[in-house]
């Protein structure tokens, strides 16, 4: 188990590559110099050149990859021009936020998918299955800006209950959480649904239900247990897209995130963090599918001998 | 456990003990009636069976898949899937309690300590991602009111009983083989000591091998315990090695009732005949198996009269209309033939 979890965090090594190179190259490509953009357009092309140079930017795109690199392992991406900040503090000053705002709507998401989805499967084909599916479809259907623009209008300004904008304490999290949460409500109530109905046909519940096992414990002990890993599955997706930045859902709520200063900054053409932001959140997601693998293992038996097999 | 758990259990332990009635026989039914009902169709699973189990009794339950057996056991426990399962009429009294009648929690307190089951496949019977000592320790906590840690030590025992080495009662059922995981089954089945334990096919997944083995030590726990067991099977030489008395089974109907020694040796109903013509006879061994011709009808749509009929090489025109008569050869001994009407008739075998 240990070395299947060691052989798994190596593999994240290639992952992180792959995704700085495609960035690096991509980075590139843009029509728009780096010097141009730190030094204005009134510079002159001495001191653009003297930028350049000091800067290495007119060394081979291969040198510059590695001597990148070689900084991302000392905790150094560069230095954000447009803030003026190393990038990697940005990056840390900016990440809790969207990491709260990726808990707590995976936690509304959990909390309002599950008992949709196994009441759903419990009736099957009922009007509950019915109503259940429409309900988290309805939560798909609704663009997140408008949504949140509702629960803004209802809880910040007719009832002022919670804060409309920023990231000041845990009830600033509230409206956004429910904001992205419902999103992903659909996604998680099917998946839920669809591992439920396949485990409820299977011969062992009907062995449980002979020894005399009450039809909640069957559901909830039983059946949800051999449901968890698609369950927990659909989770890990939708926590490393999180991770990524909602960005309409921190733009909505003011929220300094990641998705949104990422965004500023590709409109201001600050390279450094968008290429070292980038990488960062490829890390983060490896390690949240890492999470993932891991959590199978203690969920279902078959699968950690699997693991410590390999 | 919470007090209103304690509370509930205690309730229904008490109304059970009321709405229990003095009974002889371990296991009594009568004209059960259990159909499934879709949209489309109605699929007539189980059409009129009545019996009766003495208690440390054995039935053997005999006829081809889909003749109705299981579907008839899952309603001695009232555990039949509904939907699309609906028990249409009769009584099932187990130990003296209609099961049709109890409430949810009072069938959870007598499943799995009066009456339990041993299913068919091994292999999709046990949940997967429960050790199998949970899985035997839960009815026990159920049943018996232990906690978890004395049940662990009692589903250690029970494994020791049926053959596994205790110390893998932390183990899950894929480590186990076929054999091994029926043994958890039968320990799982006899946890709380069932006065009456059903089998269905518990052997047919089975290397036969294996097969003798499980036979051998459930026969054993039958007499150790005093169980009343009915035995579902196709084979009928796990009928001859473990029944008192035979219930042959076809499209829903119990065909011959009778004692082990009444229904081997004077068979009368021709379909039984044909159950014993199509074993392999190793003194013959060039003459040609001779199967039943034909297939069971669909459940979904059974002809009219005697569901055999078509089968059947003695069938005439009144098996094909009309209710089938029941023709009594002892007290123990009944075959649902119409052929019978005429006295002078007889099937072929033992002749």
């Amino acid at each position: 188990m240990l070395k299947y979890v060691l052989k798994r965090i190596l593999m994240i090594i290639p992952v992180v590559i792959a995704v700085s190179l495609i960035v690096f190259f991509i980075m590139d490509f843009v029509p728009t110099d780096a010097a141009v953009t730190a030094l204005g357009d009134g510079a002159s092309d001495e001191q653009l050149e003297e930028y350049r140079e000091a800067h290495g930017l007119n060394d081979p795109l291969l040198v510059r990859y590695v001597r990148y690199m070689a900084g991302v392992l000392r905790r150094d991406l560069g230095t954000s021009y447009a803030n003026n900040m190393p990038v990697w503090d940005l990056f840390f000053k900016k990440f809790p936020t969207t990491l709260m705002l990726a808990a707590s709507s995976v936690l509304v998401t959990v909390i309002l998918s599950l008992p949709l989805g196994i009441i759903a499967a419990v009736k099957e084909n009922t009007l509950v299955d019915t109503a259940a599916s429409t309900l988290s479809f309805v939560g798909l259907a609704m663009p997140n800006f408008w949504l949140g623009l509702l629960l803004i209008i209802l809880f910040s300004v007719k009832l002022g209950w919670l804060p409309s904008t920023g990231a000041a304490s845990w009830k600033s999290f509230i409206l956004p959480a429910f904001t992205c949460g419902t999103g992903n409500m659909a996604a998680l109530t099917r998946t839920t649904r669809s591992a439920m109905l396949d485990v409820l046909k299977q011969d062992y519940l009907r062995t449980a239900r002979s020894k005399g096992v009450s039809e909640r414990r069957i559901i909830m002990k039983h059946a949800l247990k051999n449901a968890q890993i698609p369950i927990v599955t659909m989770i890990g997706i939708q926590v490393s897209t999180l991770i990524g930045g909602a960005v309409l859902t921190e733009r909505v709520f003011a929220l300094p995130g990641v998705g949104s200063f990422l965004v500023d900054s590709i409109l201001k053409s600050d390279f450094e963090v968008v290429t070292g932001f980038i990488i960062m959140l490829a890390i983060f997601v490896s390690v949240v599918l890492l999470i993932v693998d891991i959590v199978y293992a203690f969920l279902d038996p078959r699968i950690k001998a699997q693991y410590s097999k390999s | 456990m919470s007090i209103f758990k304690k509370l509930t259990r205690g309730n229904s332990e008490e109304s059970l003990e009321k709405k229990r009635q003095k009974m002889d026989a371990a296991v009594e039914v009568e004209n059960l009636v259990v159909q499934y009902v879709t949209s489309s169709e109605t699929v007539e699973a189980v059409n009129g069976i009545s019996f009766s189990l003495a208690k440390k009794h054995t039935l053997g339950l005999v006829g081809e898949t889909g003749a109705g057996k299981t579907t008839a056991m899952l309603a001695l426990m009232n555990m039949v899937p509904d939907p699309p399962g609906v028990v249409k009429s009769g009584t099932v009294k187990v130990n003296g309690l209609d099961m049709r009648q109890l409430t949810p929690a009072e069938l959870q307190n007598v499943r799995g300590s009066e009456i339990a089951m041993i299913f068919q496949d091994p292999m999709t019977s046990l949940n997967p991602v429960m050790s199998v000592g949970e899985q035997i320790a839960e009815s026990i906590i159920l049943h018996r009111h232990l906690s978890e840690k004395e049940a662990l030590e009692e589903a250690k025992k029970m494994l020791a009983m049926v053959g596994i080495d205790p110390n893998r009662v932390g183990e899950y059922p894929h480590q186990f083989s076929g054999g091994m995981r029926q043994r958890v089954g039968i320990a799982i089945a006899l946890a709380c000591n069932p006065t009456v334990l059903i089998a269905d096919e518990p052997t047919s997944a089975l290397d036969v091998t294996i097969q003798a083995q499980i036979l051998r030590m459930m026969k054993d726990l039958k007499e150790k315990n005093d169980t009343s067991l009915i035995m579902i099977t196709h084979d009928l030489g796990v009928v001859a090695e473990l029944c008192d008395e035979v219930a042959v089974m076809y499209a829903g109907r119990i065909v011959e009732y009778g004692t082990l020694e009444e229904v081997f040796n004077q068979t009368k109903h021709p379909y039984t005949e044909g159950l014993f013509n199509s074993l392999p006879n190793i003194n013959s061994r060039q003459q040609k198996l001779q199967p039943i011709p034909g297939l069971m009808p669909d459940p979904a749509n059974l002809p009219k009269g005697c569901a055999f009929a078509d089968r059947c090489a003695y069938a005439t025109d009144a098996c094909r209309s009309g209710d089938v008569h029941i023709q009594h050869f002892s007290d123990t001994h009944y075959a649902a033939c119409s052929a019978y009407l005429d006295p002078a008739f007889h099937i072929q075998r033992g002749y």
